[in-house]
């Protein structure tokens, strides 16, 4: 029983890890109908760069935040450079800017820092969580800075103004347009958002499985599997699909016989397989119904 | 009376394909002004080039000042709100939220909040189902919302594309009642596109008849209500 409660935190644990990540590309997936298969890159370098600030003497927080900034002008800048001027183009010519983008982030952090792997800090420490064995403090703080997160996205689309307009253009753009929204730059705005979550999932992430540019590749596919569980026009969908995605992951790895660490992964594809041939739509998820 | 809206010359194209010829009208301050036509003659798309939703050429002037080649959401901003075809309602969100959304570049918070009041006032239905889904009202509920939406913007203009379609005949002239009042009352001037050729008449002050992207009839509604020729031949009834 200890051993199941065990793994079942510790799921909750990266789980909110893949919530953040599949937060993320919904985010995205909202406001311009295309999966962002850089998610995890962008995630990774700004990793790198709050790294890079705490090796030049800046405290973790400090650090923290500053990263979290330059993540969201980061995010705000890719979309207006590469993505504004595709907006009317062809699905595939957005997948093909969607790998080049990965492709440039994933070589260039691979150039400024080199390959090797490198430990990241945790400001919680990796001691048991209160004293209790079931959980260590990091995992505990992932959890935590995860939900605050999570409380104050909800306060800010459901009770501010910007959020309201970022709802209104992501759902009805043309209707968004019409009372005065500049939906264009509510698409960046949810750019700058998403790439800012992504940089705290990078964050958290980091300590565990070692900071490296290709360190989010694993924790990506969990998120888009995370993303298609819960259905990519749900926000909450998406958080659900996170910690269930987590949870299931683990436990999969404890108790299926034979799968363990090397077939997670596979399993998480097995199961977006599974959800889209079950139920397209996702759990949460809705049936856009079109009028023709 | 000074002109609010004047189009002069005014063409649009939907691709290769050119929806207006060459369409001029122009609209008093205060006025009630309703666009007639067939299906398919251009109005909707007037009501769009006037929104730059659509590529056009030819003059558009909102009380003296040119709107060419402005955005849509900054055309919002002269005071123009805009219901579309088919409302344009935010289904997934409240009806509180909806009408938040008309108020959305308004900066005067406590004013958006006794509009809200009045908007209710206005509409009692929207008052009883203010925390429910937009998308689940039934069609004349979201005209009224559409209608109370734009009206959250305090327009100087507002454009309405076919408000009685779809809905039931008894809702229509309740709608049609309102839109008199709000057009009376908070002197807004309306520029109204329809169908229902009688019912707008009997509501507007000045109609235009559009037949294939061109004007083709202009005058007092009452004088072309009376005018048994023209309702005849363009308007079919």
């Amino acid at each position: 029983m200890e051993l199941f409660t065990n793994q079942v935190l510790a799921g909750i644990a990266t789980g909110a890890i893949y919530a953040c990540m599949a937060l993320a590309v919904v985010m995205i997936y909202q406001a311009i109908d295309h999966l962002n298969f850089a998610q995890g890159e962008m995630a990774m370098f700004s990793t790198f760069i709050s790294w890079q600030l705490m090796q030049w003497g800046v405290p973790y927080w400090a650090a923290f935040v500053i990263t979290l900034v330059f993540a969201f002008f980061g995010g705000i800048a890719i979309e207006r450079v590469l993505f504004k001027p595709l907006a009317k183009a062809p699905i595939l010519t957005n997948v093909a800017g969607f790998i080049a983008l990965f492709a440039i982030i994933n070589s260039s952090a691979g150039l400024i820092w080199d390959f090797t792997i490198k430990q990241y800090p945790t400001p919680f420490g990796s001691a048991p969580f209160l004293g209790s064995q079931l959980i260590s403090t990091h995992q505990a703080g992932m959890i935590g800075v995860t939900v605050l997160m999570l409380i104050g996205l909800y306060f800010f689309f459901q009770y501010t103004r910007i959020g309201l307009a970022m709802r209104a253009a992501a759902s009805v753009p043309e209707s968004a347009r019409l009372v005065g929204i500049n939906t264009s730059w509510m698409i960046a705005l949810g750019w700058g958002m998403a790439s800012a979550i992504g940089a705290i999932a990078g964050m958290l992430i980091a300590p565990v499985v070692f900071l490296e540019p290709n360190m989010m590749g694993g924790v990506l596919i969990y998120g888009f599997a995370a993303a298609v569980l819960g259905g990519l026009t749900s926000p909450l969908g998406a958080v659900v699909g996170g910690f269930l995605m987590g949870i299931f992951e683990n436990l999969a790895g404890t108790y299926i016989p034979g799968v363990g660490n090397e077939l997670k992964l596979p399993i998480a594809l097995a199961l977006i397989i599974s959800v889209l041939v079950v139920k397209p739509a996702g759990l949460f998820g809705r049936h856009i119904v079109k009028r023709v | 009376m000074t002109v609010l809206l004047n189009v002069k010359d005014l063409r649009a194209y939907y691709g290769q394909v050119q929806a207006l010829h060459g369409l001029s009208f122009s609209l008093d301050e205060g006025s009630l002004t309703t666009l007639l036509g067939a299906n398919g003659a251009g109005k909707t798309t007037t009501l769009r080039a006037i929104c730059n939703m659509v590529r056009s050429t030819g003059g558009i002037e909102f009380d003296g000042k040119p709107l060419n080649n402005r955005s849509t959401e900054s055309i919002v901003r002269f005071g123009i709100a805009h219901v579309p075809q088919g409302r344009g309602t935010f289904t997934t969100m409240t009806v509180e939220e909806n009408l938040q959304l008309g108020a959305i570049t308004r900066k005067d918070n406590a004013g958006i909040v006794s509009d809200i009041e009045r908007m209710y006032a206005h509409f009692p239905v929207l008052k009883q189902r203010h925390t429910q889904q937009a998308g689940t009202l039934s069609g004349g509920e979201q005209q009224m919302l559409a209608v109370a939406r734009a009206l959250m913007l305090r327009p100087r203009l507002m454009l309405l594309d076919e408000p009685s379609f779809g809905l039931a005949p008894l809702v229509v002239r309740d709608l049609f009642g309102i839109l008199g009042k709000i057009n009376r009352e908070d002197k807004v001037s309306i520029l109204v596109v329809e169908q229902n050729a009688q019912l707008a008449l009997e509501l507007a002050d000045q109609a235009y008849v559009i037949e294939t992207g061109r004007i083709v009839m202009s005058g007092n509604a009452k004088d072309i209500a009376n005018n048994e020729e023209i309702r005849k031949s363009y308007l079919g009834y």
